[in-house]
C-alpha cells in the first residue's frame, strides 16, 4: 500500500530535519530583505511573509489529524514542530512589526488597543505562548487530560490568524479567504466522525 | 494655461539636465528608446529640496487591483493594457463632448516637470517626479458648464487585460472623482510620464490624474472617462468602505484611518531599517489648498 510505504517513509526522518527546514526561510528573507530581494519596501514584505509561513504551518498542523483518520497518513511526530516553528514566526512576524515597521513606542500600545486586526493578531500570539512553554513531553505527561485540552486553544488561534489576514488586508481579498475556508474546514473534519458515532 | 503653479520644490538641479530631452520629440514617443534606466539614481537635490524616488521604486510598487492585489502585480501583468489606440470621453456638463485621443489632447497641452510627494493611504510615500499637465487646461479645452459642480473620473475596465477584475475586491470600474475646484487647482495636473518618460502601465498609461495632496488612491489611473456633473460622484473605495475611505481624502497626520495612524510614514526606497517620518497636513501643500476647505470639518470630511 502506498499509504504504508509513506508511514515507513516518514518514521524514518527525524524530526530535527523538520525543524531545521521550517527554519530555514527565515534567515533568507531577512538577507533578500537586507539585500534588495523583497522589492521596494522590504518590511511590509518581510512582514507579510513571515505571517504567511506561521498560518501555513498552523494549517500543516490542523490537517495532521484529518489526515490520519481519513487517509491513514501518520504525520503525528511531526506536529509539536510545526506548532513551534508557527509560533516561532509569528514571534519573528511580531517582532518585524514592533521593531521593524511602527517603531514608536508610544504607538504599539495605542495601535494593539485602538486597531481590531492588531489586538486579534496579539490575543493570538498570546494564546500561543502557554502552547508553546508545554510543548514538551514533561507537561504532556505532567498535564495529562488537561494538556489535550489546553492544545485544542489551536483551533481557536488559527481562526485568529486568519481573521487577522483577512481584516487588515484592503478591500474584499481571496487569499485570506481562502486560509479561514480551509483552517474552518480542517476543523469541520474533526466534528463529523463523533456525529457518525453518535448516530450507529 | 500652463506654468500656473510655481514648484519651489524641485529647485530645478534634482534631475541631471542631460535626461531631459526636447519635449516635442518626447511627446513624438521618442523617449522609450533612449535608455533613461536608472537615471534616478543619479539625480542629485540641493539641499533642504525634495530626493526623488529611484526609478525602479516608482514603477516596481504600485497599487492597481485591476492587475492584482500584490505590490509586485502591476509591474508584473500591466504590459498586457492595450494603451494605444486611447480614447477619453469628455461627458456630461461640458461645452464640447466628445472621444478625444490621447493624441488630440497632447498636442493641445503643455507638459511641465512636477516633482509631488506622493502619500498613499496605506501609510507609505514616494517622491515623484511627473511629467503632466494641468487638469484645469483639459477641462477648459472641454469647456465646463456654469451649473458643473464635480468632475467623475473612470479607469478602463478590460478583463481580457486585467487579471485583478476577476475577483470583486473593489466594483469596477474603478470610479474616483473631485470637486471642480479641486480639479481646477493648478496642483492638480493629468500625468504623462515619469522622469520624462512615457509613463508605465502599472503607474496608470497613459493617462492618470496626479492630486498631491490627497491619498494616492484619488489619483485615478488609465482614465477612459471625465464626466462633469453637479452631484458628488460615486467613488470606489467610498463605496467599498464609507467608514475608512472619505470623498475627500486629504492627507491629514490627525485623523487616523481607523485601522493605522496616519500620523507618520515611511519613505519607500529606504531599505529593511527605513525609520518613519511624521506625515505633513495635505502632504506638505497646505499653503496652496488649505483654503479649498475653510469652514469644513476635516474629521468628518475626511
Amino acid at each position: 500500500m502506498l499509504v504504508d510505504r509513506f508511514n515507513t517513509l516518514a518514521r524514518r526522518i527525524p524530526t530535527a530535519a523538520l525543524y531545521i527546514l521550517c527554519a530555514l526561510p527565515a534567515p533568507w528573507l531577512f538577507y533578500l530583505g537586507v539585500t534588495g530581494g523583497l522589492g521596494a519596501e522590504p518590511i511590509k514584505a518581510l512582514e507579510r511573509e513571515l505571517g504567511e509561513i506561521a498560518l501555513q504551518l498552523v494549517v500543516a498542523g490542523l490537517a495532521i489529524t484529518p489526515l490520519r483518520r481519513f487517509l491513514g497518513v501518520n504525520l503525528l511526530k511531526f506536529r509539536r514542530a510545526l506548532g513551534l516553528m508557527a509560533f516561532f514566526y509569528v514571534s519573528v512576524h511580531l517582532s518585524v512589526w514592533l521593531f521593524l515597521d511602527v517603531q514608536i513606542a508610544a504607538q504599539i500600545w495605542a495601535d494593539i488597543i485602538k486597531r481590531p486586526y492588531v489586538t486579534i493578531g496579539m490575543v493570538g500570539f498570546l494564546m500561543m505562548i502557554p502552547l508553546a512553554l508545554t510543548s514538551n513531553n514533561y507537561s504532556v505527561r505532567k498535564l495529562g487530560q488537561k494538556w489535550r485540552r489546553l492544545h485544542k486553544l489551536t483551533y481557536v488561534v488559527a481562526i485568529l490568524g486568519a481573521i487577522h489576514f483577512i481584516w487588515l488586508s484592503k478591500g474584499f481579498q481571496l487569499e485570506p479567504l481562502i486560509y479561514l475556508s480551509v483552517i474552518l474546514g480542517l476543523l469541520a473534519f474533526r466534528i463529523r466522525p463523533q456525529r457518525r458515532k453518535q448516530a450507529a | 494655461m500652463a506654468f500656473r503653479w510655481k514648484n519651489d520644490l524641485t529647485e530645478a538641479a534634482v534631475t541631471p539636465e542631460h535626461i531631459y530631452m526636447n519635449r516635442r520629440q518626447w511627446i513624438a514617443g521618442a523617449a522609450a528608446g533612449l535608455g533613461l534606466a536608472g537615471m534616478g539614481g543619479t539625480a542629485r537635490a540641493k539641499e533642504g529640496a525634495l530626493q526623488p524616488n529611484e526609478w525602479d521604486d516608482i514603477t516596481s510598487y504600485n497599487n492597481y487591483y485591476e492587475f492584482g492585489t500584490g505590490k509586485d502585480d502591476p509591474a508584473r501583468y500591466a504590459d498586457r493594457l492595450t494603451t494605444q489606440p486611447w480614447t477619453v470621453k469628455i461627458d456630461g456638463m461640458v461645452e464640447r463632448p466628445a472621444d478625444y485621443t490621447v493624441e488630440d489632447i497632447m498636442a493641445k497641452m503643455t507638459i511641465e516637470d512636477r516633482l509631488y510627494r506622493f502619500r498613499c493611504v496605506e501609510a507609505w510615500s514616494m517622491v515623484v517626479p511627473w511629467n503632466g499637465f494641468e487638469l484645469a487646461d483639459l477641462l477648459n479645452m472641454a469647456g465646463v458648464q456654469s451649473g458643473a459642480k464635480y468632475v467623475a473620473f473612470e479607469t478602463a475596465l478590460r478583463p481580457d487585460e486585467m487579471p485583478g477584475v476577476q475577483f470583486p475586491v473593489l466594483d469596477w470600474p474603478y470610479v474616483e472623482g473631485l470637486r471642480l475646484d479641486e480639479a481646477m487647482h493648478p496642483l492638480t495636473i493629468m500625468t504623462t510620464g515619469i522622469y520624462g518618460r512615457d509613463i508605465p502601465n502599472q503607474n496608470g498609461a497613459p493617462l492618470r490624474l496626479v492630486v498631491p495632496w490627497k491619498y494616492g488612491f484619488k489619483s485615478i489611473k488609465s482614465i477612459v472617462r471625465i464626466t462633469l456633473t453637479d452631484q458628488e460622484p460615486p467613488t470606489s473605495w467610498n463605496k467599498a468602505n464609507p467608514r475608512e475611505y472619505g470623498f475627500y481624502s486629504n492627507v491629514n497626520p490627525t485623523v487616523d484611518h481607523p485601522r493605522w495612524s496616519q500620523a507618520t510614514e515611511r519613505q519607500i526606497g529606504g531599505g529593511l531599517f527605513a525609520p518613519r517620518i511624521p506625515t505633513k497636513m495635505f502632504n506638505g501643500y497646505e499653503a496652496e489648498v488649505a483654503s479649498l476647505y475653510d469652514g469644513m470639518d476635516l474629521t468628518k470630511n475626511f
